[in-house]
């Protein structure tokens, strides 16, 4: 029988951290590898028309897009990208602000909003080839048009609810307008922009492909196109699968982002959690 | 020292129908402010008027298209890609949803491939949807439901993890079996989240419903935009542009009201911010 | 103070303030005819029922309200808006302070907007810190502290401010009663070694005789000002011996009976000449 009882702490043996480190592994490749194998088989054993198997879709993604086609087409498709998601965070943020400080010009605009926000951005498409011809300009305002929704609406909503007490304390140490906007408004509104700049970043992915889809003679989009055309199927999975890349670079790249802006928002989180 | 009582004031309305009104008054403004700046700008010749038709033409193509059956029998084609497609995505995403969330392991298992998978455009898709089914309807579903599923799917996710601690433990203890834990406990829990990602995945499936009309070519109101275009009849682009607005807002609208419904008895609320 | 002895200048005047809210019920008079002066370097608590209105006029006197009727002047000006020598501490910390700024960064934000040298600023900031017992938490952020650290936090940022007079909201409600004990005998030792006029307005009696030189106490709803009274303890307050004091229990009762008097709306309100 013991009279008390202690706590022992013994420190973790290496094995444990590195079988940790292997499970962990184990979880994030185990079924991707598990699928690409049963990928190869079927592709081996029932060749599929329009699905090649693993190793023409490696060969054709190496051969496809690592050289000069990297430049002329991805790059400039990536470029575009770019520029329209920033444009987009830049338009987003400003108008949502103005419009989420000035009651009267949010009532003004709301009808409207709701209605440009609901009309799918691929329609706007054939208007904007032949308004600005089949441009780069058209192409990026083509990405912005849709992609700044999430952002503006997103904006104007964090912008309006600001607590009440933070203001009321802004107000009594006589924050002049610049400083409220600053250090109040927008570092309080931030997680929902950031929301707000995640969804976007989806939907301009999207409008890229679809803006270069038709109405160009290269780009990412374009070559896809070209590729199914002319059957060249392994080409065209690769594309797809370079898409999908790009797409999880994206995603990365705003994680990063966030988890360093709204650092204060996720400590918040945790506390409350515990 | 008393202040004297006031002169009986006058009848007003109280502050708050001032506040609804105004408001009223300032959205009318708007949306005739729009209208007006549309007509102007092209008589005007501030845009080119051959391709920018004004206000009242395209109005006016929109009202002869409403009397027009085949415009019709394009909107429900349209909305039965829409329907079926966000259907079989929802159908999917619950069932998979739910499997996956219940079960650690799987949810382990499947995190990178869903990560992986999750953020390729579905419009990527187009040309393989192309090779496979041609100018078909399946052709557009592979598109509209490779999309919307992802919506409904992180969603019931999300919906399924957030079953609290205190009240599984307590069904455990009053000894619920599991699948009457699932209907009693989870599937509450999870409702909310689903009619999220059902709006969500509602606004996603109409615009991949009309871009397949648009690019793949089957049947709709996004074919006809293209066709409209091509012959250069700018009036019907931009009446049928309008038209693709407003079967959008609706759909937000009704969507959204479903939503809040599902959503009055839960204490917090998934907006459209879930990070 | 006994008024013939007054000799201090006015800092704070309230005259006949009343406030009225409108709504679509009906209109509701939360204050009706409040008038108190307070003298520079005072300590002076205002106490009274629940709903009587404190809040309102605290947040008329700060002038983020604007009173119905009547007058609040701050150093002989008239205050509309909120006046740049005044500063607040609001009774929830927690939505106070400003998450994404360290404890450091909310101490220094009402300060980037007076003109200070970066030596000055930094020097006010270290000082207000020493003052609350914060310094060793100057990077951490707000929501890392306890309850009580926050409310440091929000009480440091209003010294550093310098303001002639300082308002306190209930501070300590939401504290546990250590903390308040420890909060409060900061607020005392601010008070004395300072010289700051503080005009704290609390629901907890004892708190209220402990801290306060004049004590107010207010009426039920339409609120007035029921006794305006004189707090004889020593200026050294003590949390055990002072509260031991037969004169702290005399006062304390007499303040709690006021104020039943005040809930049961049986004190008659003087009519003024």
């Amino acid at each position: 029988m013991t009279l008390y009882t202690s706590t022992v702490v013994t420190p973790r043996p290496r094995s444990r951290v590195w079988a940790k480190i292997g499970e962990n592994t184990a979880y994030a490749i185990g079924l991707p590898i598990i699928l690409v194998v049963i990928w190869g088989i079927w592709a081996t054993v029932a060749p599929a028309q329009f699905f090649p198997s693993p190793a023409e879709l490696l060969e054709a993604f190496v051969d496809t897009w690592i050289g000069p086609a990297f430049v002329t087409d991805v790059l400039p498709s990536l470029g575009r990208l770019a520029i329209g998601i920033v444009l987009s965070i830049v338009v987003g943020v400003v108008a949502g602000t103005l419009i989420g400080l000035n009651r009267w010009l949010r009532e003004l605009l709301e009808p409207m909003l709701e209605f440009f926000r609901a009309v799918p951005p691929p329609v706007l498409l054939p208007i904007a080839v032949v308004l600005m011809g089949p441009t780069d300009a058209m192409k990026i305002v083509v990405i912005v048009i849709g992609s700044v929704w999430p952002i503006l609406l997103n904006t104007i909503e964090g912008v309006r609810s600001t607590d009440s007490v933070m203001t009321e304390t802004a107000r009594s140490f006589a924050l002049t307008r610049g400083e409220h906007l600053r250090y109040l408004v927008l570092p309080a509104a931030s997680p929902r922009i950031m929301a707000g700049v995640r969804q976007s970043l989806s939907i301009a992915l999207i409008l890229m492909v679809i803006s270069e889809l038709g109405y160009s003679s290269s780009g990412l989009g374009y070559q896809i196109v070209f590729f199914q055309r002319n059957y060249l199927i392994a080409e065209m999975w690769s594309g797809i699968l370079l898409l999908g890349l790009i797409g999880i670079l994206l995603a990365a790249i705003f994680g990063l982002v966030e988890r360093r802006v709204l650092r204060w928002y996720h400590g918040i989180k945790e506390v409350e959690r515990a | 020292m008393a202040t004297a009582a006031a002169v009986p004031a006058p009848v007003r309305r109280s502050p708050r129908q001032l506040r609804t009104l105004r408001k009223l008054a300032l959205g009318a403004a708007g949306i005739l402010g729009f209208l007006v700046t549309w007509q102007l700008l092209p008589t005007l010749g501030l845009v080119d008027p051959r391709y920018f038709p004004t206000a009242t033409e395209t109005l006016a193509q929109l009202g002869q298209e409403m009397r027009d059956l085949e415009f019709w029998r394009n909107v429900g084609r349209t909305l039965t890609a829409w329907g079926i497609g966000l259907v079989i995505a929802t159908v999917l995403a619950t069932v998979l949803g739910t499997v996956i969330g219940l079960v650690p392991f799987l949810r382990r298992a499947t995190h990178t491939t869903v990560e992986f998978l999750r953020p390729i455009p579905s419009v990527a898709l187009i040309p393989l949807a192309v090779l496979l089914y041609g100018y078909q309807l399946q052709a557009a579903l592979i598109i509209i439901v490779f999309a919307s599923f992802w919506q409904v799917f992180i969603q019931v996710l999300y919906g399924v993890a957030d079953v609290d601690a205190v009240a599984r433990d307590t069904a455990r203890s009053f000894g619920l079996s599991r699948g009457s834990r699932i209907v009693n406990l989870v599937f509450p829990t999870a409702l909310p989240y689903l009619m999220t990602g059902l709006r969500l995945a509602a606004a996603v499936a109409l615009i991949l419903a009309i871009t397949a009309e648009m690019f793949i070519g089957n049947p709709g109101l996004g074919r006809e935009i293209v066709f409209a275009q091509s012959a250069g009849n700018w009036p019907v682009v931009y009446a049928l542009v309008i038209v693709t607005g407003l079967l959008g807002l609706l759909i937000n609208l009704v969507f959204r009201a479903i939503e809040r419904r599902s959503l009055a008895w839960h204490q917090s609320v998934r907006g459209e911010e879930v990070l | 103070m006994p008024e013939t002895l007054r000799t201090a200048q006015t800092l704070l005047n309230v005259e006949h303030l009343r406030k009225v809210y409108e709504s679509s019920t009906g209109n509701v008079e939360a204050i009706g005819d409040i008038g108190f002066r307070m003298d520079a370097g005072e300590l002076v608590c205002i106490v009274g029922p629940s709903g009587c209105g404190k809040t309102t006029l605290l947040k008329c006197i700060a002038g983020l309200l604007k009173p119905t009727s009547g007058v609040v002047e701050l150093g002989g000006r008239r205050v509309t808006a909120p006046p740049p020598n005044m500063a607040l501490v609001f009774q929830e910390y927690g939505r106070s302070l400003y998450p994404w700024l360290t404890v450091r960064g909310n101490v220094e934000l009402p300060l980037k907007h007076k003109k200070l040298s970066r030596a000055d600023r930094d020097r006010l900031i270290d000082d207000a810190l020493v003052a609350v017992g914060l310094d060793h938490a100057a990077k951490s952020y707000p929501w890392q502290l306890s309850g009580g650290m926050q409310q440091r936090v929000a009480i440091a940022r209003a010294v550093a401010y310098q303001p002639e007079v300082l308002i306190m909201d209930e501070p300590f409600a939401a504290v546990d009663a250590q903390t308040r004990a420890d909060l409060e005998d900061l607020v005392r030792t601010l008070h004395r070694e300072r010289g700051m006029s503080i005009l704290f307005v609390t629901h907890d009696i004892d708190e209220s005789v402990y801290l306060g030189e004049r004590v107010i106490v207010l009426s039920k709803s339409p609120t007035w000002v029921q006794e305006d009274l004189a707090i004889d303890l020593a200026p050294e307050r003590d949390q055990i011996t002072t509260r031991a004091l037969p004169r702290f229990t005399e006062l304390r009762t007499h303040v709690y009976e006021q104020i039943q008097r005040a809930k049961r709306g049986e004190a008659v309100r003087p009519e003024a000449a």
